[in-house]
């Protein structure tokens, strides 16, 4: 077991997946915000847009997505991010893990002003508030405590779905211990290694943030 | 209530003929995006009709993408099944009132919440081919099987849990007051109105089990994706094989939303359930000692919670 832990880098498996989740916690905040902000536009078009990204991404597995981006994008359409291919597939998996938990962070953000009741929008204005002012004053940060549990439920899934990267060879945790449960005896224990890095990882967050979403609710 | 009327009053004539330039803006914007996509395909040769007219002939369908989806709608709905009867078990255990039931099916739960499917998958999938558990072309089956059983039958005993909380109190004191024993309140009283509740629900996990049932691919389980790959070997299109794939998925899990959003309707129209129809899983996540409420909205939010 010790000759295991010794011959393959667990942390660093784990450190990458802690980087890929990071980097695509950012990228598909990013992008589920722009998405989120379409879809409740007033402006009709920008609604079907936004519709149609998060009924796309929401529908398609995740492990095409992956597949498609290694063997469509880059050796077929020649979309190289990297002249490294470990570092290409790194690249990738971030991409297509903003993409398609964007669908998700834009669903969160907007059941977050679902939340808020249309007579505070209405108190807003009636009080005199520009349209701005009801914004940022009344109507976001409601918006934003409503959302907080979403998020959170989302950024773990996030977490455990970097997984899925493994499908294209990015060096994270589910690729190292599918390659020693592959070549050593002893599975259970490496499964277990593994499966407690990954609740480590999401369970805390979990605690963290129910509790977060708790302090913060607007009581109503 | 939609978002729009709660964030932007009425337009005036003036907000009108912003929005009217902004409906402009976006269509020349999605209009570009579009002339790149096919640009690029075409500079990589992907347009030309030879690699998309096999999609025309029977034999593409039926030596590849219809058994694709057999595989795949195989494994969702055996998954599923036995997800219910696990997720009904510990979700039962969490309501429990002894507390070392309650606390082992918590445990369970929450830890097979927290480790991602394809752990799991590849880990069943060396175990069943090491020990030679199962005939050896069962084997990407049953452990494609045993892992989305496993996870989504921990979010189901979730969702059991919150589906008896969301009734109201007086029907759980309606079946105590008349003599039933707890263990009876639960079975006869609460249960059957929680399961018929969390059928939307239910309906909507069918719509993460059939996505993570891909997750196969890995593991050799010949479901859509990997016939999908076939496919584009055999023709050599391997992008339109992808593609259509795609768009066979997005066809699929959509239908499952749509029937989902059917049934909570229905529901809702019969009043078989004292409580709230619990449309998605709920969202306060996990480690939470207390469940929360279940999260209750209009159709077009049974997505939110499910991923």
């Amino acid at each position: 077991m010790a000759d295991i832990l010794a011959r393959y880098d667990i942390l660093g498996a784990f450190w990458l997946t802690i980087q890929l989740a990071a980097w695509s916690a950012v990228g598909s905040l990013i992008l589920g915000t722009i998405v989120a902000v379409l879809r409740v536009s007033p402006v009709r078009v920008f609604q079907v847009i936004g519709t149609a990204y998060v009924n796309t991404f929401r529908n398609t597995p995740l492990t095409l997505l992956m597949v498609f981006s290694i063997l469509g994008l880059t050796y077929i359409l020649g979309l190289q991010l990297s002249a490294d291919v470990s570092t290409n597939a790194f690249l990738w998996a971030i991409i297509v893990l903003s993409v398609y938990h964007a669908a998700f962070v834009c669903e969160a953000l907007r059941s977050g002003v679902n939340t808020i009741p249309a007579g505070q929008a209405e108190a807003a204005r009636s009080i005199g508030l520009t349209f701005n002012q009801s914004l940022t004053e009344v109507l976001l940060p409601q918006a934003f405590r409503g959302a907080i549990a979403p998020l959170g439920s989302t950024l773990i899934a996030l977490i455990k779905n970097t997984t899925v990267a493994a499908v294209i060879g990015a060096a994270e945790a589910a690729g190292l211990m599918a390659e020693i449960v592959e070549n050593e005896t002893g599975g259970l224990l490496i499964a277990l290694i593994f499966a407690g890095g990954f609740v480590l990882l999401t369970l805390p967050l979990g605690v963290l943030l129910t509790s977060l979403s708790q302090k913060l609710a607007v009581k109503r | 209530m939609s978002a729009q009327a709660v964030l932007f009053d009425a337009p005036g004539p003036k907000a009108r003929l912003r929005h009217n330039i902004l409906a402009v803006v976006g269509v020349i914007g999605i209009a570009v995006i579009l002339y790149f996509v096919v640009v690029k395909m075409g500079q990589a040769q992907q347009l030309q009709p030879s690699l998309w007219t096999p999609f025309l002939t029977p034999q593409a369908w039926l030596s590849y993408l219809i058994p694709g989806v057999i595989g795949t709608f195989g494994a969702s709905v055996v998954s599923v099944f036995l997800a219910g009867i696990f997720g009904l078990v510990f979700g039962m255990g969490r309501l429990s009132h002894n507390r070392v039931i309650r606390m082992i099916s918590g445990a369970v739960v929450e830890v097979f919440r927290s480790i991602p499917v394809l752990l799991m998958m590849i880990f069943a999938f060396t175990y069943f081919s090491r020990n030679g558990v199962f005939r050896t072309d069962l084997n990407p089956f049953m452990a494609v099987v045993t892992a989305l059983t496993l996870y989504n039958g921990s979010v189901i005993a979730e969702l059991v849990r919150s589906g008896v909380y969301a009734l109201p109190k007086g029907q759980s004191e309606a079946g105590l007051s008349i003599g039933l024993t707890p263990g009876q309140t639960l079975r006869q009283i609460q249960l059957p109105q929680a399961l018929v509740a969390m059928l939307p629900a239910l309906l909507g996990q069918l719509v993460v089990v059939i996505k993570d049932s891909a997750l196969g691919y890995q593991i050799t389980y010949l479901d859509l994706l990997n016939w999908s790959k076939t496919l584009g070997s055999a023709y050599g299109n391997v992008v339109p094989a992808y593609l259509v794939a795609a768009a066979l998925f997005i066809g699929l899990n959509w239908a499952m939303t749509k029937l989902a959003g059917w049934v909570e309707a229905r529901l809702k129209r019969t009043h078989h359930v004292a409580g709230p129809i619990t449309t998605t899983v709920p969202n306060i996540v996990q480690g939470s000692a207390e469940p929360g409420p279940a999260v209750v909205t209009d159709v077009t939010d049974v997505e939110s919670g499910r991923l």
